[in-house]
């Protein structure tokens, strides 16, 4: 019997209990929101943590001849990774010259398909989105790395242009999905093929989108390091050509921060830094570009 | 997309032009190029996967998954120790992460006015921003001394939690890997917990309170039991990501190949130990090894995250993005 459908006695004792179980009910409820703010502090505290250490042990290693030096044996103090910012640059510039086009026409594949042959590319881009990155190294170390006959910045490029690819693909896919109907049906009224209307009106359209996934993706493979252990393998030296063993920022904090030598700790510190200042910049920029696109879209 | 039917002569007459001409179905048939190689690279990357790992498991047969020795020097090798360590230190991060994370996700999705949390969503966002490679560096020179000098012996003092956490105070080893993995876990649980509370129907929120439900009372009756399901997942996804996690554990777990005996007993995991290994690998049937090794560790994190991804959707599939997280 619902509290409605109650003779009326039984509904007033109802109303009393609930009336009379209020304050019981309300100092749970406060209970609650102390933990739930507990829980929101314990969850910043470690991203304020890192970031302070960071930025505390990191500025003092910053200096001119830190961004324009090559480094130097354990021991000598000075040094720079001027190797590791050309190495990432190239690296990444590469793996992202791979990973965007090839990702932008597979996320156009994706939007504009139903078939279940589309369904299953679908999935396997989730299921890649998933995967540990190390693995990608083993694969382009097999490969590249074992046919070539030796380690190379273009392997770890490869490893990572993999990583970045179902970033591309879902958030393309999703911002095409977001344009509107109308603006394929306009182009076809007008006699545009669909070449014509997906690369002139629907792309344009979602371009914002388009652009801070390619950023996210950007931001990922920047910040990772296991892809690259068996590839790039990192080098003492400037390293211009893909086809050599090259350096990397998060190479150069991962092998020194195992170090022992306060200077090759304080390096580590001073190169992390700086990767955390660039992640962060692509990723924010990513966001905020995002954002104003919406809006502006509004 | 099904698009407004022209006949594809029509189009090509009325666009005229002198420049080379993609047809419809040229377009089409690119586009399905595209997602062909897609699937091709995929088939490749399995194939070479389990092509090089292949004579490690004929010669290891079903020890190499149950064996405990990794032996390079007399070429045995087993990986129970590191699914183990893995799992162990995969465990001790939900631990953590969990109740922190669905409580954040609770407070963002139910209690917080617009203006904390856009900001808070944020920053927990870019706690996943933040490479794993600065994670390890600040686990291993910033956090570790304080486990060593400070929690170890601490937690070492409590009665019960003593048993399980004998040997040496080194700081390095499975709790802190743990601690870190459960700062990297978290932005992951959050975001798609607060997404997946999110989509629980306004009219049934306002329904609990018409009811008279206090704010608590609508959460707990109306909000959590309606998604559970996809809470289940976030936290999946959550264990997805501390499983397949390498260059913060390398760092901080102490890469010794032997089972933990402790809580904070220094030891391995999957991915550890192929990224301590694999470049000085030059022992017969090491390189094999550790490529099984890793094709053992995308099996499992496949699984989780496909099972992760299918109770995530079994809430919503649209209004919930899992891979940007």
């Amino acid at each position: 019997m619902s509290v409605a459908q109650a003779p009326l006695s039984d509904r007033l004792l109802i109303q009393r209990a609930a009336r009379r179980s209020l304050p019981r009910r309300r100092i749970w409820g406060y209970v609650v929101v102390g933990l739930c703010i507990f829980a929101a502090l314990a969850a910043l505290s470690p991203l304020i943590a890192v970031l302070a250490y960071t930025v505390g042990r990191g500025i003092p290693a910053w200096s001119v001849d830190f961004f324009t030096q090559l480094p130097v044996p354990p021991g000598i103090p000075g040094g720079g990774i001027s190797n590791a910012l050309v190495g990432s640059l190239i690296i990444d510039g590469i793996a992202a010259a791979m990973a965007i086009p090839f990702g932008i026409a597979a996320g156009l594949f994706l939007a504009e398909q139903t078939s279940r042959f589309a369904n299953a590319v679908r999935f396997v881009a989730d299921v890649l989105a998933g995967i540990p990155s190390i693995t990608l190294g083993l694969f382009a170390y097999a490969l590249l790395v074992v046919t070539l006959g030796h380690f190379s910045g273009f392997a770890g490029s490869f490893a990572l242009a993999i990583l970045m690819l179902p970033v591309v693909m879902r958030t393309t896919e999703a911002s095409i999905r977001a344009v509107s109907r109308d603006v394929w049906e306009a182009g076809a009224a007008l006699g545009g093929r669909r070449v014509q209307v997906a690369f002139r009106m629907v792309i344009p359209a979602a371009l914002g989108g388009i652009v801070t996934g390619c950023l996210l993706g950007i931001s990922r493979a920047v910040g990772e390091s296991a892809p690259l252990l068996f590839t790039a393998i990192g080098s003492q030296f400037y390293s211009f050509n893909p086809g050599q063993p090259m350096a990397a920022m998060p190479l150069d904090i991962y092998q020194l921060g195992i170090q022992a030598y306060p200077q090759a700790q304080l390096t580590a510190w001073g190169t992390a830094l700086a990767l955390v200042v660039i992640v962060l910049l692509l990723n924010i920029g990513s966001r905020m570009l995002a954002r104003r696109l919406t809006r502006h879209a509004r | 997309m099904s698009s407004p039917a022209l006949p594809e002569s029509a189009v090509v007459r009325s666009s005229g032009g002198r420049r080379l001409r993609v047809t419809d179905s040229v377009y089409t048939r690119s586009l399905q190029v595209v997602a062909l190689l897609f699937l091709a690279l995929m088939v490749a990357f399995l194939t070479s996967m389990v092509l090089q790992s292949r004579s490690a498991f004929q010669h290891f047969g079903l020890g190499f998954i149950t064996g405990q020795t990794w032996d390079p020097v007399h070429a045995h090798f087993g990986v129970l120790v590191f699914i183990v360590g893995t799992l162990a230190s995969s465990a001790i991060a939900l631990l953590l992460a969990v109740p922190i994370g669905i409580g954040t996700a609770i407070l963002l999705a139910a209690y917080a006015p617009p203006f904390i949390k856009g900001p808070l969503s944020a920053l927990v966002e870019l706690l996943a921003a933040v490479p794993s490679v600065v994670y390890g560096l600040w686990g291993l020179l910033a956090v570790a001394p304080w486990v060593r000098t400070v929690l170890e012996p601490s937690l070492q003092k409590i009665p019960v939690v003593s048993a399980i956490t004998s040997g040496p105070p080194l700081g390095i080893g499975l709790l802190l890997a743990g601690l870190i993995l459960a700062a990297m876990v978290l932005p992951t649980i959050t975001a798609v917990s607060r997404d997946v509370l999110a989509s629980v129907p306004t009219e049934q929120r306002e329904a609990a309170h018409a009811l008279g439900a206090t704010r608590w009372q609508m959460v707990r009756r109306a909000m959590i039991p309606t998604v559970r399901a996809g809470l289940l997942g976030a936290v999946t996804l959550g264990l997805g990501r501390a499983l397949g996690e390498t260059m913060a554990v390398t760092m901080v777990i102490g890469n010794n190949n032997v089972l933990p005996h402790s809580l904070i007993a220094p030891t391995q995991t999957i991915a550890s130990v192929i990224a301590n290994e694999f470049i000085e690998a030059t022992e017969p049937y090491h390189l094999t090894s550790l490529v099984a090794a890793g094709l053992v560790l995308l099996v499992i994190c496949v699984i989780v995250n496909g099972l992760a991804r299918l109770l995530v959707w079994s809430v919503g599939r649209d209004r919930i993005q899992v891979d940007v997280v």
